[in-house]
This record gives C-alpha cells, structure tokens and sequence, in this order.
C-alpha cells in the first residue's frame, strides 16, 4: 500500500494532561482516512501536529517518503472545526491573501478562485464584505481557500458543520472529486453516516490512544462476528430450544402485527451458516435471514465504553 | 513565493492604513492642536477684556490715589458711603480700606463683591494694596531720593545657561529643554500605550472569530505575532512621519517669520535662546532620530507583551488584570521621566534610562537636555536586546494561548507555556 502520511508513536503532554499518548496512523495516497473521537480525545491535537502547528514530545511523522518538514505545509490544505474569516475584509481580497500564504502568486490566485467561485456559483460575492455573509456562506468560502492550492493532503475537521443538507452534499460531492483527482483526505468527524459514505479507513481515538483502526470494510465485518438478523414466523420458544441445543446466541427482538418475529443470532463456534438456516429451518418459518452489519455509529459507541472498560472491542 | 511574514505584514499595514479612521486622525489630531494653541490667542484677539470696575471707599485717604490698575481691574474712588454703595446693583465690587490700614494691613481691607472674584483679580489687588502701603510707609522714614534709590536697588536677573561639555558652546534653554522632555515623553507614552494595546485587542478579535485556526495552518504562530507588531508598528511611524511633515512644514512656514522677530529684538532672551536650540539642525536630528529609535524599541517590547497578553485571554474584559504586567511598567516610566527631567544626569536618571522598561521615556527626556552619545547607544543596545528576548518568549506563550479558549488563565499558568516544547 502506498502511504502518503504515516505517524508514528506521537506522545504530546501538556501540564497534568495527556493530550496523544503513543498514536500512530497510516494513511494510504488516494484514499479518504477518517479519524474519530469523542469530544477531547485529541483528535486536533494530532491535526495540529501533522500540520506542524505544535510538535510533538515523541513519536516522528513521515510525509511523502521523507520526514514531515514546515515546508510540507504548503502541499497540506488544512480547514479547522473553529474556522473565521477577517471580517472586514472583501472576500476575494481575503481569499487571494490566504491562497498566497499557501504559496501562490497572485495572478494564480485569482484565476483559480474565479473558476472556484464559478463552480459554487459565488461569483457574485467577490467583492462583498465578510461581515455580510451568512455563516454557510463563510463555510464555503473557507473551503475553497483551503482547496485551492491543491495540496496532496487535505485535513477537514468536522467539514459539514454549518451547511445545510444542499450545500452539505455539494461540498461532499466535491470532496470525493478531489479525491478522484488523486488527493489524500484526512476527515475529522463525530457524524457517522459521513464516515461510512465517504471514508475508506479510519482510526478511533478515545482518551488520547488510538483504539481502533483499519478498513471501513474489514472492521465492519470484524464487528459483526458471525451476527446474523432473522425474520419468521412461529413460536420463539421453538427458535430458543434450537439456540440453547445447538450452542447459538439468541436475542428475541419485536413482533410485528402480521405475527411475523424478529430475533439476532450469533452462531456457534465453526457452525456455518448453511447448517444454522437447516436447523432454524426446522423449528420456524425463516423470511428473511440476513448478516448484520454494524453502523460505525454502533462500532463507535461500543468501541468507546470497551476502551472506557479498559478492554479492547476485538478481544 | 511570498514571504508569509510580509504578507502578514502587508496585510496589517494596509487593513489600518486605508481605515476611515486612521485618515482622519492623522490628519485631524495636528490640526485641533494647532488650534488648541491658537484658541486662547484667538479669543483674546476677538473678545473685549472684561474690565472690573472696583469702587475704592478709602478710610485713610492716602491709600487710593496710589492704586493704579490694569486692562483688568479699574480703581474709582467712591463718591458715597458704604450703605448706599451696597444697595446700587449696579456696583459690582467695592473695596474698602479700613482706618488703620497702613499700620495694620492684615485686618480691615475687604473686598465687596457680587458673584465670585477670580485668583488673578484678587491677588492683583493685593499687590496693588501691598505696593501702595510700602511706598507710604517709606515716605514716613523722610528719606530724600527714595524713589530713586528704590529704582536703582531693584534687581531684574535672566539667567542664561551655557553648556560647555560639547565641543561648540551652546546656549541652551532649560525651560524649553523641560517642556519638550515633558512633551516628548508625553506622546512617547501615548503612543506605546495606545499602539500597544491596538495590538493586543486585534489578537483577541482575531482569537475570537477564529480566524487565527486558519492562520495557523499557513504561517508559524511566531511569525504571525511578529508580523502583526511590525504590521501595527509600520502604521505608528507612518503616523508620526506624517505629522512630523506637517509640523515640518509649519515650522518652515512661520521660522522666517519668527527670524525677523528675533533680529528685531521683540523676543524676550528665553525665547530666543529656545527658538536657537530648537533650529540648531545637530540638535534637531539628533532629537528626531533619538526619539524615533526610542519609539520604536519600546513600542515594540510593550506590544510583545500586549501579544502575549491577548492571546491568553478570550476577552478584553479578561485582559484587563493581565494587562498591567505591562501598564505597571509604564506608569513607573512616565514618573520615573518626571524624576529624570527634575535633574536630568542624577544616578537615578542614568539607570532609568537604561533599564529597558523605563528607558524609551527617560531617556528622550534626557536627550532633549543633551545627553553623550555612548549613553544613548548602550540604552538602546539593551533595550532592542530586551526585546529579542521577550519577544522569543511571548511567541512561545502566544503559539499556546491562541488555541486557549474560555477560563482566564493565570501568570503562573501562562509562564508555564513559554516552557512547552
């Protein structure tokens, strides 16, 4: 797999509180890498580190192959979660200043804005003052400018916070354009639907380790661990002798008004799921027997208290 | 690729700099001092004096005759008695001399008066009665030709001051020394403060609309306050630069004129020598550079700590108690600037003017009286070299404080975070 940007063992401490204790993550070129956490876990920490903003007490950061340098930033686009604009200032004024930070010049600067500033259909705001926008306005504003100089790496922390389902879903389609066109996303996010949409791994911090992490897929399927749900029809009491007989777990679930029932069953050690639906079979009518996939909602949530229990979620 | 630092410079300097703002201060603030100074010239020119007529009822007889009055005050004998005098409205002030004036003074002279009677009226007049009573009590020693002894006894002394450690004698003035130490410190102290806390405010905006987490991404937060303190220190010196043209100008406009008066023998000696001292062009330069490095230095070492101040804080009311780590100092400079202008070369006007803290206003002070070369050099050596150190410091406090949001942090806890990695 080709890594773009790879932390190794980052421990950063402030007085009395740890804020990243022995991280590390691998994020593949190409690909979106969401990287999730309570509230405080440390998640900006480590973001503010890889963006050279703090260093950190341990740990080295490679990027592209070579050890992660404050030059590196211009080739890091970075939007934060707290994110304002000089309010006083124009909007395109204001955009040319930061895409020149970035290490444009001035005439590419605007000439890329305008095409942006076309593409969101903006144009008209060019000479508006800050103050004068709404905040969603703002948002795409600072996207853009985060954008603009495309770098290899983008960072967006919490990026649709402030949108409205429309724009949201512009930004996200745009997102997924430059990551088509080769850029590496690091997504920084508490709404789970967004992670399973857009990203491809992920890591999970919670109290400032690294918990979790991995392919979105292979995670999911991790979780759900021979977890199946089924709908039938017939006496549950039938379906629960046949779990104690055989060794299943059986969780009861509701019943509809058509006197359909729903359970989840977790299969036996080595049983395969050809031999649990001929068992099944026998006792009740089966209408429907599916895998269960876990939401990254539900993998998150257990993921936090096993930490919190001081276990791990695959042990 | 653009220098991140003079972007951030440019982009300070010009934010301010094309302000409404700052345009009309800069060219208000010298024209209401211009006309500050000529207001009361004004009003004297185009105002008649209002003239206080006193009604003089003399007991002793001797007394009135010798009262002689000015453009203020006129002196009338009173035709009536004191009653009647009183009952007429339209008798402002009556002063009446008791009997035993001339021997005894400090009891019954009184002055009558309808609404209050100003400290120039009153002490005029006592001067007035003062005079007059000496000169009757000389006359009764009988003693030929006392008018004339008097005259000849009376001394008038002008002190004129020479220096004459430089190489060319000079005649300086020490009253005009003492009012441009005073003025000069004055604005120094102005400046910093009103510079330095443009500073801090604009660091807390900016930590407040967060615009600064964007910032950050692109530029080193040390780079940041250091482009905002030179950003802001560029938009001062354009400021004084400014005005210093316009005072420029002026003073080529009216020195021809003032020239001619000084030749024609109008001025009085003080004024001339002041008027010689502050066309000396050695002097002058030697002013102006003095007071622009010095400027400069403190302004920057008080806005590294105005940096330092407002990245800590979320608010300006927060700022308020952390901020007089550097009012304190300022305030010691400004009293320490009066000590120093009392005796401009004591012990303790040297190391005022060269602790760094204090020096930028002690030390102009100082120059303004004339002050060695080596003195003014070392003060600034120590204090530019203060500043590298604190503004290394306050950098490191200002990367932390930027990203601290809400509690009021205390000193100790902002000392702490010059000492992170």
């Amino acid at each position: 797999m080709d890594i773009l940007l790879s932390a190794n063992n980052i421990t950063k401490t402030y007085t009395g509180h740890t804020a990243l204790d022995n991280v590390s993550i691998e994020v593949p070129r190409g690909k979106v890498y969401g990287l999730l956490g309570p509230n405080g876990a440390g998640k900006t920490t480590l973001i503010r580190i890889i963006n050279h903003i703090t260093a950190p007490d341990q740990g080295t950061l490679t990027f592209n192959g070579h050890t992660l340098t404050a030059q590196d930033v211009y080739n890091i686009g970075y939007l934060p979660e707290e994110r304002g604009l000089y309010k006083k200032m124009k909007v395109g004024e204001q955009a040319i200043f930061f895409a020149r930070l970035k290490g444009l010049s001035k005439r590419d600067a605007t000439t890329r804005l305008k095409e942006w500033f076309e593409r969101l259909e903006i144009s008209n705001w060019w000479d508006k003052k800050v103050e004068e926008l709404s905040k969603g306005m703002a948002q795409k504003v600072q996207f853009i400018v985060t954008v603009l100089h495309n770098p290899e790496l983008l960072i967006f922390d919490e990026p649709f916070s402030g949108f409205d389902p429309i724009n949201a879903s512009i930004i996200k389609r745009e997102i997924l354009k430059l990551r088509d066109a080769g850029a590496t996303i690091i997504f920084s996010t508490h709404n789970m639907n967004s992670v399973e949409e857009l990203c491809d791994n992920i890591t999970l911090i919670n109290r400032s380790h690294d918990i979790l992490s991995g392919n979105v897929a292979e995670i999911r399927e991790r979780y759900a661990d021979r977890r199946y749900n089924i709908i039938y029809a017939g006496d549950p009491k039938d379906l629960l002798e046949v779990a104690d007989r055989t060794g299943m777990e059986f969780n009861a679930g509701e019943n509809d008004k058509y006197g359909n029932f729903t359970a989840t069953l977790r299969l036996a050690q080595g049983m395969t799921r050809r031999d649990a639906i001929s068992l099944i079979n026998d006792a009740v009518d089966i209408n429907c027997f599916e895998r269960m996939l876990p939401s990254m909602d539900d993998i998150f949530v257990s993921a936090v208290k096993a930490n919190e229990r001081g276990e791990s979620l695959f042990s | 690729m653009a220098n991140p630092l003079g972007l951030i410079i440019e982009r300070e300097y010009f934010e301010r700099v094309k302000r409404k703002s700052f345009i009309i201060t800069t060219i208000l603030v010298p024209i209401f001092l211009l006309a500050m100074m000529a207001l009361p010239t004004l009003i004297l020119i185009f105002s008649t004096p209002d003239k206080t007529t006193i009604q003089v009822v003399d007991n002793t007889g001797v007394v009135a005759p010798l009262l002689k009055g000015n453009d203020e005050v006129k002196f009338v004998s009173a035709s009536l008695p004191v009653d009647s005098l009183r009952a007429d409205e339209s008798i402002e002030s009556i002063l009446v001399i008791g009997e035993n004036a001339v021997d005894d003074p400090s009891h019954g002279v009184t002055l009558l008066s309808r609404g209050s009677v100003s400290m120039v009226t009153d002490s005029y007049i006592t001067s007035e009665l003062d005079q007059a009573i000496e000169q009757i009590r000389m006359s009764r020693y009988d003693i030929p030709d006392i008018d004339k002894i008097m005259s000849s006894i009376k001394a008038d002394t002008k002190l004129s001051t020479i220096r004459i450690d430089k190489e060319t004698e000079t005649e300086t003035s020490t009253e005009f020394s003492y009012l441009l130490a005073l003025t000069m410190g004055m604005m120094l102290y102005m400046f910093i403060l009103l510079y330095g806390q443009m500073v801090m405010t604009s660091i807390i905006e900016e930590k407040n609309n967060r615009v600064l987490e964007i910032m950050v991404s692109s530029v080193k937060p040390f780079n940041l306050m250091l482009g905002k303190i030179l950003g802001v220190a560029l938009v001062a010196v354009t400021q004084i630069l400014i005005w210093a043209a316009l005072i420029g100008t002026a003073v080529m406009v009216a020195s021809p004129m003032l020239a001619g008066q000084m030749q024609s023998g109008d001025m009085p000696a003080e004024m001339t020598a002041a008027m010689s001292q502050f066309m000396d062009f050695g002097y002058l330069s030697s002013l102006l550079i003095n007071t622009l490095l010095f400027f400069i230095g403190g302004f920057l070492l008080y806005a590294s700590l105005y940096a330092a101040i407002g990245s800590a804080v979320s608010n300006v009311q927060d700022a308020s108690q952390l901020s007089s780590i550097a009012t304190v100092p300022m305030i010691v400079a400004i009293m320490g600037e009066m000590a120093v202008i009392a005796s401009p070369d004591s012990t303790l006007s040297f190391w005022l003017s060269m602790i760094p803290f204090t020096s930028p206003t002690c030390m102009i002070a100082r120059v303004t009286y004339g002050v060695a070369a080596w003195e003014s050099i070392l003060s600034l050596v120590i204090l530019y070299a203060t500043f590298i150190f604190a503004i290394w410091a306050c950098g490191k406090i200002y990367r932390i404080g930027i990203f601290m949001y809400g509690k009021k942090p205390s000193v100790g806890e902002v000392i702490k975070w010059a000492k992170y990695k």
